[in-house]
């Protein structure tokens, strides 16, 4: 072969290459800026930076915002976490419908829409993930970004070889130093992620916040689904909220204890660290099973996949999976029912601690509505009450 | 954050070993694999992924 076709070759190769590269490049980053705007509900009377509460966070990816949504009668503080694994979106969206539409009469609810920013910013690296979703709604459709359950590497790398969790030293997988569920309790001088929950636990410490509940979703495959997880001090609470849900709302939750010994979890970490009740809640997700097929905005969001299907046929799930699948209306309206059903008892029993709120639609009404139907139209919103994630 | 740094330089240092054998080679189908295995360096190095 002569010597200039060799090096003609070898150019139209890397040009090629480079070309695949900057199409990837360019939507990796697209994704990674992607602005979702929140449109405060009218009970939003403050919103804060995670920086206010320690400064070592401030001009990181993860000083996300703080919704607080105040009562003019003082009562109890509740703090409610979406975004802490980002891949599993009916966290997320329930935190959107909270800050859009929720209004309280008495006490305070701290909302964060993106407790792990970071994680919000990028997808499983070589899974082929969609880049973002779309819930439509009544004036088109708002996008959100896909996110993954770790911290992007492009904020915190590389990792240890090892992960020892602090103060417990416990050993834990390497990449789950990653985890902002499990790097609590966090602290001062360590990664990203561990400053993140040292700042969350600022947060409740100063706040005084009564309750924490961590909103996620989970595979079909994995035992701890469709259940409330709760710390020694919350255990009469979830227990009671199980049941008054199973009984009025339409469809049934568990209870389980939050193992001592397993560390770094908000559900056990919060509890030991702080005053507050730390609860955790899953919702099912089929896009989560290793047994699933194309892994797509479809099966993000409908939740239908008939090789999950086939998984239950032969008893591999811990959750019943037919061809209705779990569809992200379901997921989002479990969480938004158990939230009210967790405060409506709450508030029954500490009667001067309590916490009422308004305006956030139940598990029936979520799905017989569509999320899109509580997203506002940030074209028609006031310019102020408008914040970005 | 000194880690972090090293990190990437190692990452410069890995690119620019896989760009010099790509220009090496001989083979087409070798070469393919060099571009393959060389842009998640690329990405990681230019802060995109
Ligand atoms: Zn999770």
């Amino acid at each position: 072969m002569p010597f200039n076709w060799l090096y003609l070759r070898k150019f139209i190769l890397i040009t090629l290459g480079l070309v695949l590269m900057v199409f990837a490049g360019v939507s990796f980053y697209e994704s990674r800026h992607l602005k979702e705007p929140v449109v405060l509900s009218q009970g939003v009377t403050q919103v804060k930076k995670l920086s206010d509460y320690f400064r070592g966070i401030r001009g990181t990816i993860n000083d996300s915002n703080i919704y607080i949504l105040e009562g003019v009668k003082p009562g109890g503080t509740i703090l409610i976490l979406g975004g802490t694994h980002p891949e599993e979106p009916g966290s997320r969206l329930t935190t959107w419908i909270l800050a859009e539409n929720a209004e309280v009469d008495q006490g305070r609810v701290f909302v964060i829409n993106s407790a792990n920013r970071s994680a919000t910013t990028v997808t499983r690296l070589g899974g082929g993930y969609p880049p973002d979703f779309t819930i439509p709604t009544p004036w088109g459709g708002q996008k959100f970004r896909m996110g993954d359950r770790w911290s992007n590497p492009l904020d915190q790398w590389p990792d240890p070889e090892a992960y020892i969790h602090y103060p417990s030293r416990q050993e834990l997988a390497y990449v789950d130093i990653r985890n902002l569920n499990r790097t609590w309790p966090g602290r001062a001088n360590g990664t990203l992620t561990e400053k993140t929950c040292y700042a969350l636990i600022q947060l409740i410490r100063k706040e005084k916040v009564d309750i924490v509940i961590d909103l996620h979703e989970a595979e079909l495959q994995y035992p701890v689904i469709s259940t409330i997880v709760a710390h020694e001090k919350g255990q009469d609470l979830a227990a009671l909220a199980s049941m008054m849900i199973s009984g009025t709302e339409g469809f049934s939750i568990g209870m389980e204890y939050s193992p001592p010994a397993l560390h770094g979890l908000s559900h056990r970490e919060i509890g030991d660290h702080t005053q507050a009740i730390s609860l955790l809640l899953e919702a099912p997700e089929p896009f989560l099973d290793a047994t699933r097929g194309r892994t797509d905005r479809e099966l993000l969001l409908e939740g239908k996949d008939e090789f999950v299907v086939k998984a239950g046929k032969h008893g591999l799930l811990f959750e019943k999976m037919d061809e209705n699948g779990w569809p992200v209306e379901v997921r989002v309206g479990r969480h938004c029912s158990t939230i009210l059903q967790i405060l409506e008892l709450w508030s029954e029993e500490n009667p001067g601690k309590s916490v009422m709120v308004k305006g956030v639609p139940r598990y029936a009404e979520v799905i017989e509505k569509g999320i899109g139907n509580f997203l506002h139209d940030p074209a028609k919103a006031d310019s102020k009450r408008i914040y970005y994630e | 954050m000194i880690i972090t740094i090293l990190y990437y330089l190692l990452t410069a240092y890995i690119s620019f070993l896989i760009v010099w054998n790509l220009l090496k080679r001989k083979k087409w189908q070798e070469e393919i694999l060099y571009i393959i295995i060389l842009m998640p360096f690329l990405l990681r190095l230019f802060r995109l992924k």
